[in-house]
């Protein structure tokens, strides 16, 4: 086995490896929260989509009703 | 877990007497290393199961376990390549089975997306890459045990059994980093998992509010991933 690195040089090597470790995790874990945010959106449209829909079934009742009250 | 682990690396276990400080990097590497592989063999064992059940959520498991698995595996070559400068003087050694075999099964596991991708019926896409995940999955641990069985060991055995293994509290530090890393895995394997079905029930509901019409509009497109 060869002699250890002195504290100095061998502190650089392991921040290096810990470093890589956290930048993985984060990348991933942003790249994931990209996708939720992507979710939240497509929730939000959908629940316009749904909203405009009961609308326009409320407004085509609407008439009928009336008529009848006529 | 993870804090916990840090903890006992930097202020708990002691300097190893050959390696010194950069030894350090052994409880990051190794247990991201196992956990890797052993995810690599789950990915195997869930095709198994989806190739007995035809459940695509086995599929779904095994794709998810086998894409964190070649994450780890990239931590895995990039900081064992560090410890390998630090500690032979060269970020690449040719000659040492374990990093060459490691280097294999990550380029072996890098061909799921390509496989998975080139296949557009989503039906045979699921069935050749639960093919794939059970060949490649029994090919880690064969891997493993062969250059175990090799008679050339410059690589250092941390679970070496013939050396008497690691002192009390290098052992300790060692279980803690390897527990924390695979409550990580678990845990990230769940929250893409949590993600993908999200997606697929996203564009179901999509799908019947837009009504058949409009089905080619809402046809996702080509992809990897599987589908639910």
């Amino acid at each position: 086995m060869l002699p250890a690195l002195p504290l100095d040089e061998a502190g650089r090597y392991v921040a290096a490896a810990y470093i890589v470790f956290v930048v993985l995790i984060f990348v991933y874990v942003a790249i994931m929260a990209s996708k939720l945010s992507r979710i939240e959106r497509e929730v939000v449209e959908l629940a316009d989509l749904v909203e405009a829909r009961d609308r326009a079934a409320a407004a085509a009742t609407e008439p009928e009703r009336a008529r009848e009250t006529v | 877990m993870l804090t916990t682990a840090l903890g006992l690396v930097f202020f708990y276990a002691p300097l190893d007497a050959d390696q010194g400080f950069v030894q350090k990097i052994f409880y990051i590497h190794v247990p991201m290393a196992i956990v890797g592989l052993c995810g690599f063999v789950a990915g195997g064992i869930c095709a198994v199961m989806h190739l007995r059940t035809r459940e695509a959520r086995w599929d779904m498991r095994s794709y998810v376990s086998i894409h964190l698995s070649i994450i780890l595996a990239v931590g895995v070559l990039v900081t064992g390549s560090i410890w390998a400068r630090a500690s032979w003087g060269h970020w690449w050694v040719w000659d040492e089975p374990m990093l060459v075999s490691f280097l294999i099964v990550f380029l072996l596991y890098a061909t799921y997306w390509p496989l998975r991708f080139s296949i557009e019926d989503k039906e045979k896409q699921a069935r050749y890459a639960s093919v794939f995940a059970i060949v490649a999955g029994a090919f880690v641990p064969l891997n493993f045990a062969a250059v175990r069985m090799a008679q050339q060991f410059v690589h250092p055995q941390t679970l070496a059994t013939t050396t008497g293994g690691m002192p009390p509290k290098f052992a300790l530090t060692f279980v803690v980093a390897l527990a924390g890393i695979t409550l990580m895995f678990i845990t990230l394997c769940k929250y893409e998992m949590a993600s993908k079905h999200a997606t697929f029930r996203l564009r179901a509901l999509r799908r019947r509010l837009a009504g058949d019409d409009d089905f080619a509009a809402t046809t996702p497109l080509r992809s990897a991933a599987p589908q639910l």
